[in-house]
């Protein structure tokens, strides 16, 4: 009875208790979830259009994060760095076409899955042997003063970087529902074939998704460098990314979105409220297992597109 | 003129049916054996412990995920996992009855990983693809996350860390810091040989073809009369039985001592590059790919020497990540079927040798 109710009711009693406590526990969860969800996003752009699964896109965000501090520190302006750094991930976007995927054209998914894997080997050792591989602290002077709403403590860093992750979001489904290219991109996630003999070039939006998803890298690498200083551990965020994927669903930009927040809520809600009953640090497994339990009634994700086979 | 079959008629059903057909191919296999069985009397103590003991390890949990998702279609990340299970539960085996043979810890240690394979492997039926991948990531980050915390599997040491203890088999000490690398290579050989042989021997009767079946197309395989979810679960239990007996292999024949960083995520992902690189759904390729995933940070880390270069030793890790990225990529683009298929084209032309076709 009593792991029951320490289970089952104590939990809730201590969030109904503290109202304020639980308050910033959800914040706090929401804003690593947006982070998250930056990651996922770059991970859900390359996936729709050309059925890559983008392992690398985690140590693509280190990459370009790397890419920034670097620079940064020889003496570059923010500015100039910042585009110098878009240029780089653009130039990336180029070389993986020409170097990897053009030659893997129409080999199985888990060949794709597993090339990615190697190029982030590549990219990491790059990264590391250019710039270096101390923790470097990332500094674009955004403001980080910290002030009371209603008894809640927030900080205004965190609040950017919502309102960045909002801004790309909004700009990406503009881009991709009022261009050109961006409704070239929906044909080609909805039927590769079908996009080609329309006369869409398959290459050319291969570049342009990778250039994108590492300027979605870029985004999400400012966010975590400046939380955190950029080293190594960035990339293993991507790892992260993996559940959110999945309860958003592979192919679903809100899906993204949604998932990264409920899995940041839910694993900080779970850390510090029925953490210590296993002992702590279940924040590393908690995303995989919400992840497990959820796809067992729903496969395809919350936003996914249900997959019909056919024989 | 040497690999040639012709003349080799098969006169009776057991000749139809052995494993290699060709006298050559018998020959070879056995030459192999042997010749492994003799490498003690010529390699010293750094290439048997630093080279061939992880490789044969690491063949024997290429060759469970191999079943799993070059047979059985089924991809996994949760190898290092699974492996821990095995390592974990020989030691917690081993400590609890110190008079059983150490073999038959490993053994039981390799079922108690199976076990825990079967409740990873139930999402299985409903999800597939990259979804089941990170499903079976649960795996991997749950299980090292508990044997880091719940103190009962380390007997409660404070370090956290598992050390073989000292285990003799027909009175030669086979584990632990007295055991020599021969004798341990040895274990490891005879266990390596034996599996790869039940292997082989699966993956072409009836349970292995039910596998195949459904990984190229479950729906077809169930309308013939395969049942997906007990063959799934058999994939993913027979799968998790091999890492499992890497795993306790790999702890007590290889580490001697082992936290669960040991069998982090990475390790997961080096199993599976053996398995691509080498070759999905083939049994020689788990060892080719082992191989060579074993061998190329090795080479890398002491090719640079030798040629004369010299450099920092960050930069020189960082260069060798890169390498190793590199290489991947490049053996993926060349021959994207792995390193077996390599093998077979070449025997392919031997057998036409010296004509074209």
């Amino acid at each position: 009875m009593e792991i029951l109710y320490a289970f089952f009711i104590a939990p809730f009693v201590d969030m109904a208790s503290d109202h304020i406590f639980f308050a910033e526990v959800v914040i706090v969860g929401l804003l690593t979830g947006v982070m998250y969800s930056l990651v996922a996003l770059g991970f859900v752009l390359i996936f729709k259009a050309s059925g890559v699964f983008n392992f690398a896109q985690g140590v693509m965000v280190l990459f370009a994060a790397l890419t920034l501090v670097g620079l940064m520190e020889h003496g570059a302006p923010v500015w100039l760095a910042l585009i110098v750094t878009v240029g780089v991930m653009i130039a990336l976007a180029f070389a993986v076409e020409w170097i990897m995927l053009r030659r893997l054209v129409n080999q199985e998914e888990i060949v794709l899955f597993m090339s990615t894997i190697g190029l982030s080997f590549v990219l990491q050792g790059l990264g590391e042997t250019v710039w270096g591989s101390n923790v470097k602290p990332l500094d674009i002077g955004i403001p980080d003063e910290s002030f009371e709403v209603g008894g809640i403590l927030l900080h205004e860093f965190d609040l950017f970087a919502a309102a960045s992750g909002a801004v790309l979001v909004t700009v990406l489904a503009v881009f991709f529902h009022f261009t050109r290219i961006g409704r070239a991109l929906r044909a080609v996630a909805d039927d590769h074939q079908a996009a080609l003999s329309v006369g869409i070039p398959l290459k050319t939006i291969w570049i342009i998704v990778w250039s994108v998803a590492g300027m979605v890298g870029l985004v999400a690498g400012i966010m975590w460098g400046a939380k955190s200083g950029v080293q190594f551990s960035l990339s293993l965020i991507a790892l992260k990314a993996l559940p959110v994927l999945i309860l958003g669903g592979f192919t679903s930009v809100p899906g993204a979105i949604v998932g990264g927040l409920i899995i940041g809520v839910g694993e900080k809600i779970a850390e510090i409220y029925w953490g210590p009953l296993f002992g702590g640090a279940i924040e590393n497994w908690f995303a995989y297992v919400l992840a497990l339990v959820f796809l067992l009634f729903r496969p395809q994700g919350l936003f996914g597109e249900r997959i019909i086979e056919r024989v | 003129m040497l690999y040639r079959e012709a003349g080799q008629l098969k006169t009776s059903y057991a000749a139809d049916q052995m494993i290699f057909p060709i006298l050559q191919d018998r020959i070879f296999v056995i030459l192999v054996v042997v010749a492994a069985y003799l490498v003690p009397l010529i390699a010293n103590e750094y290439w048997l412990q630093a080279v061939l003991i992880p490789f044969l390890i690491l063949a024997l949990a290429a060759i469970g995920l191999n079943i799993l998702t070059g047979y059985a279609g089924q991809l996994s990340l949760g190898t290092g996992g699974f492996m821990a299970v095995g390592g974990y539960m020989t030691y917690k085996i081993t400590t609890a009855f110190p008079d059983l043979n150490v073999l038959i810890a490993v053994l039981m240690a390799g079922l108690i990983a199976a076990l825990v394979g079967l409740v990873f492997g139930i999402p299985s039926l409903r999800i597939k693809g990259f979804y089941l991948a990170v499903a079976t990531l649960a795996a991997q980050f749950f299980i090292l996350w508990l044997f880091n915390k719940v103190g009962w599997f380390v007997n409660y040491s404070p370090s956290g860390t598992i050390t073989a203890p000292p285990r003799t088999l027909l009175g030669i000490m086979v584990t632990g810091p007295e055991a020599t690398a021969p004798t341990r290579y040895l274990v490891v050989l005879t266990f390596v040989a034996l599996f790869a042989l039940v292997a082989k021997n699966l993956v072409r009767g009836r349970i292995g073809r039910s596998w195949m079946a459904i990984r190229d197309m479950d729906i077809a395989a169930e309308i013939i009369g395969i049942r997906p979810y007990q063959t799934k679960l058999l994939a993913f239990a027979i799968s998790s039985f091999y890492c499992g007996v890497a795993g306790g292999l790999y702890v007590f024949c290889y580490l001697g001592s082992a936290e669960t960083e040991a069998f982090n995520i990475f390790l997961s992902f080096n199993v599976l590059f053996m398995i691509i690189i080498g070759g999905l759904g083939s049994i020689l390729g788990s060892f080719l790919g082992a191989a060579f995933i074993t061998m190329v940070p090795i080479f890398l880390t002491n090719a640079p020497p030798l040629i004369g270069l010299s450099m920092p030793i960050d930069l020189q890790k960082h260069i060798e990540v890169m390498t190793f990225g590199g290489l991947i990529i490049f053996f993926l683009i060349v021959e994207p079927h792995g390193i077996a298929r390599l093998w077979q084209i070449a025997k392919e032309k031997l057998r036409l040798w010296p004509f074209p076709y």
